[in-house]
């Protein structure tokens, strides 16, 4: 391996790395929430949120503020689809379209520069307003572990990253844990695969849905803080970019396991990455569309390659999506 | 069946007894399902609560159970009289059920369904310190049972251990099986029996809901019989005699009533209907379900398919039916190769599926009953021109259909879903033989789930199809109705026919003998 070709995968695994971490901890929270029965189809409402809000957080209060706030205004979202979803038992799919859409237009209201200036300083005054009209925030700094970071090839690309980073695989490492080692975990999941059960078992079912998707959302919405903050600190509307939707679908692919989500999630980070890297070497540099297209094409091909290989009965929680009401 | 194997100690009843129900009432709209019933569990005895479907045995053990509350009456616990608003309340006195379908998380781990909100469980479980607990008390029973399976990898009986794990570990010693054996196998019957034994010698009470006097007589040491909400009978077991019981069981309305000799007339006349030739046929998991099949099916005969669940029989009428294709082999139906062919073609060519579960499979319960009936005819003249259904001969029809077949409605506009399963399996037998003219029924476990009379109905709907030239081909789970109707009855074991034995070679103890272990015996010649 020449010595250029050698910095070239160093540099796709990097961005995989850096890339999959929005996928990571989006699909960390959507593995908890759809154990617990609860399909949240609004993440990508809910990340555009979280990019928003630490953009301009960020500019008030600095990145730790942005973070917390952005975990904040996701689980608002989360209270209000469990409230519809859970409580009064509307259909998942409609209610989390709807928090999507809720999501993405709030967001792009927010971030329209006379918006995100107003807001800039009634939060904090003393930030001049104009940072703001520039749709950027200062990006996370990296932090390299020194010793390991020298590794090569995946030295650079797991531990010279920023914090959201090693913060996303700790999550995926700790919701495991959660979930299949610990008690809550077990009852987490009983209640995504038989509510009435688990209920006369006397584990507390709508609590426990309502948890799951807090949590949930409150991931996604660090997962677009991580967007904006760690990824692409320039706000554009539609920052997000259907990434919610593919964070989904990489929680099929990881069989709702958040372990195997660190791996779909980097795996398709790296896929997104290569779509900038094949235009710069020539092939597609006149129709970038197609290439662009890549992620989504994966997606759809991976899914159907998911569901041949299982045979169609892909081991989905058994009460996914499912309203549960006592009476019945 | 297992009489011999079990030795009786013989009840040993204590001053006090585990459990006293007195003036129990339950009243459900229009029907009261307990009517002042007086119930009592001793320490250390096997109870049979038997009755029909209906009779109000289920309702009385949910009493007990926590999950219903009565209108009126008291219960007391070792003396104490207490108030049950939960399966929680219960089980904190030691009241444990069994429910009929298993309550278990097929995803999950016989551990983790086991320990599920277990009190004390800490946050982090000790699950190793766990598996070995159940590995105790299973081999103190004599169970192979592997903590660490997932559940939906075992066999009823296997779960049904998982089951009564359950309510060990909380400490349950009064335990409520509701139909325990409707799904086991005779070895698993067995196996469950001498549990049963083993828990009365440790001084657990066990109530055996049954509706099977065979069950009942064997494995009890009281029995307490009841009929529409009331208690009929109570006595030892050892006094009691299988006439006595199926008389109050039934009130005598039925016996004499059966029309038997009408169902022993019409032999088969010769001409094949159905003919399978080393058909095999893919299951759910990927492996073949059944294998090598050979088999013909005549005109005017009816061939009972029995087997343990799970064998093979669900796939094999699921291919003749035309729900699933074969991977090897052929199917002829009338002399036609309809191997591969789709339902409709099927029916067109003479076949009559009845699916399994009628209420599931058989109507859509949110649609009105002469709705359901146009779902068969719609697409036929004079039902229908140019796809406009003609809704005022389907409700002709559909009143044909209610009226010959006995579903008991106030109208044909009511909601499917309303009737009861008899009326619902008459509904689709009647939809099914009013419309058409087949030369062929597959009917999968027709009375399964229906009361007795029901199921004498559905029974007589059949002979009297034999006689009228239809070849049937009927799945049961009920060897005693399929030793009573069938002409010629095909064993399958591990999806291969393993043999066929005309009506009069054929004993209940040969075909379980056959059904266990697969084995052609050698009185099938």
């Amino acid at each position: 391996m020449t010595l250029e070709s050698l910095s070239f995968v160093e540099a796709i695994l990097t961005s995989a790395v850096s890339a999959g971490t929005i996928y990571l901890i989006a699909s960390v929270g959507e593995c908890v929430t759809e154990r617990a029965g609860v399909i949240n189809l609004g993440i990508e409402g809910i990340m555009a949120m979280g990019a928003v809000t630490s953009f301009i957080i960020t500019l008030a209060y600095g990145h730790l503020a942005a973070i917390l706030t952005a975990a904040l205004v996701g689980a608002v979202f989360g209270l209000l689809h469990a409230f519809l979803s859970v409580s009064l038992r509307l259909n998942q799919i409609v209610v989390g379209l709807a928090i999507t859409w809720l999501g993405l237009g709030l967001s792009a209201f927010m971030g329209t520069p006379e918006v995100a200036r107003d807001l800039l300083k009634s939060l904090n005054p003393a930030v001049p307003e104009y940072l703001a009209e520039l749709k950027q925030a200062p990006r996370l700094p990296e932090v390299r572990v020194e010793l390991i970071a020298g590794v090569p090839i995946v030295g650079r690309a797991l531990f010279s990253q920023n914090v959201l980073v090693y913060a996303g695989l700790a999550s995926a490492l700790l919701f495991w844990f959660i979930l299949f080692r610990t008690r809550w975990g077990l009852s987490l999941r009983s209640v995504g695969e038989n509510p009435a059960l688990a209920d006369t078992a006397g584990v507390n079912v709508f609590a426990v849905r309502y948890l799951a998707v807090i949590v949930g959302s409150a991931l996604a919405g660090v997962a677009g803080a991580y967007l904006f903050i760690g990824y692409q600190p320039f706000w554009v509307e539609n920052l997000t970019r259907s990434r919610g939707f593919i964070a989904l679908s990489l929680v099929i692919l990881s069989s709702w396991s958040p372990l195997r989500a660190i791996a779909a999630s980097f795996l398709f980070g790296g896929v997104e990455s290569l779509q900038f890297r094949i235009p710069l070497r020539g092939f597609g540099a006149e129709t970038p569309q197609l290439i662009m297209m890549l992620p989504y094409v994966i997606t759809i091909v991976t899914l159907v390659l998911i569901s041949l290989a299982s045979r169609g009965r892909i081991p989905a929680p058994a009460a996914l999506g499912k309203p549960y009401s006592r009476e019945e | 069946m297992a009489e011999d194997l079990l030795e009786r100690p013989g009840p040993s009843p204590t001053s006090i007894p585990k459990v006293e129900m007195r003036g129990i009432v339950k009243r459900f709209p229009g029907v009261v399902a307990n009517d002042g019933v007086d119930f009592t569990i001793y320490a250390g005895e096997i109870h049979a609560l038997l009755g029909e479907n209906g009779a109000g045995k289920t309702t009385l053990m949910n009493i007990l159970y926590g999950i219903y509350t009565p209108d009126a009456g008291v219960i007391r616990v070792r003396g104490v009289p207490v108030r049950l608003r939960s399966p929680r309340d219960a089980i904190r006195l030691g009241i444990g059920m069994v429910h009929q379908d298993f309550r278990l998380i097929e995803a999950h781990t016989v551990v983790e369904n086991v320990f599920l909100n277990y009190d004390g469980l800490g946050f982090i479980p000790k699950w190793s310190a766990l598996e070995s607990r159940l590995e105790e008390i299973a081999s103190n029973y004599g169970w192979r049972l592997d903590p660490r399976a997932r559940v939906g990898d075992l066999s009823p009986g296997e779960k049904q251990q998982v089951e009564l794990l359950k309510l060990l570990v909380r400490g349950a010693d009064i335990l409520l099986l509701d139909e325990p054996t409707s799904v086991l196998t005779p070895i698993e019957t067995k196996m469950l029996f001498k549990t049963m034994r083993r828990m009365a010698e440790e001084g657990k009470s066990i109530v055996l809901i049954t509706h099977k006097l065979s069950e009942a007589m064997s494995v009890s040491d009281r029995v307490t019989l009841m009929r529409r909400g009331k208690i009929v009978l109570s006595k030892p077991t050892k006094e009691a005699t299988i006439e006595e019981l199926s008389t109050a069981m039934v009130g005598a309305q039925l016996i004499g009533d059966a029309g038997l000799e009408e169902r022993q007339s019409a032999p088969a006349d010769g001409a094949p209907t159905l003919q399978l030739s080393a058909l095999s046929v893919m299951g759910d998991e990927g492996v073949l379900a059944v294998k090598d099949a050979d088999l013909t099916v005549y005109r005017g005969e009816i061939v009972g398919v029995a087997g343990v669940s799970g064998n093979g029989q669900t796939e094999l009428v699921e291919a003749i039916a035309g729900l699933r294709k074969p991977v090897r082999g052929r199917i002829i139906l009338n002399g036609a190769d309809v191997t591969g062919a789709s339902p409709r073609r099927l029916m067109e060519l003479g076949l009559t599926y009845i699916p399994p579960e009628g209420k599931k499979w058989g109507i859509v319960p949110e649609l009105s009953i002469y709705e359901n009936v146009a779902l068969r005819v719609a697409r036929y003249a004079p039902y229908s021109r140019l796809g406009v259904i003609n809704w005022r001969k389907v409700a002709e029809v559909a009143e044909k259909v209610v009226s010959e077949f006995r579903v008991d409605t106030a109208s044909i506009k009511s909601r499917a879903g309303s009737l009861s399963g008899g009326n619902v399996q008459r509904l689709i037998l009647g939809r099914e033989l009013t419309t058409s003219k087949p030369s062929l029924l597959v009917a999968a476990y027709p009375t399964k789930g229906l009361d007795i009379a029901a199921s004498e109905q559905v029974r007589r709907i059949l002979s009297k199809l034999r006689s009228e030239g239809v070849g049937v081909l009927m799945l049961s789970e009920d060897l005693d109705e399929i030793l009573e109707l069938s002409d010629r009855i095909v064993v399958m074991y591990g999806g291969r026919i393993v043999g066929v034995v005309g009506r009069g070679e054929a004993t209940p103890e040969l075909l379980g003998v056959m059904m266990s272990r697969g084995v052609a015996a050698s009185a099938s010649a």
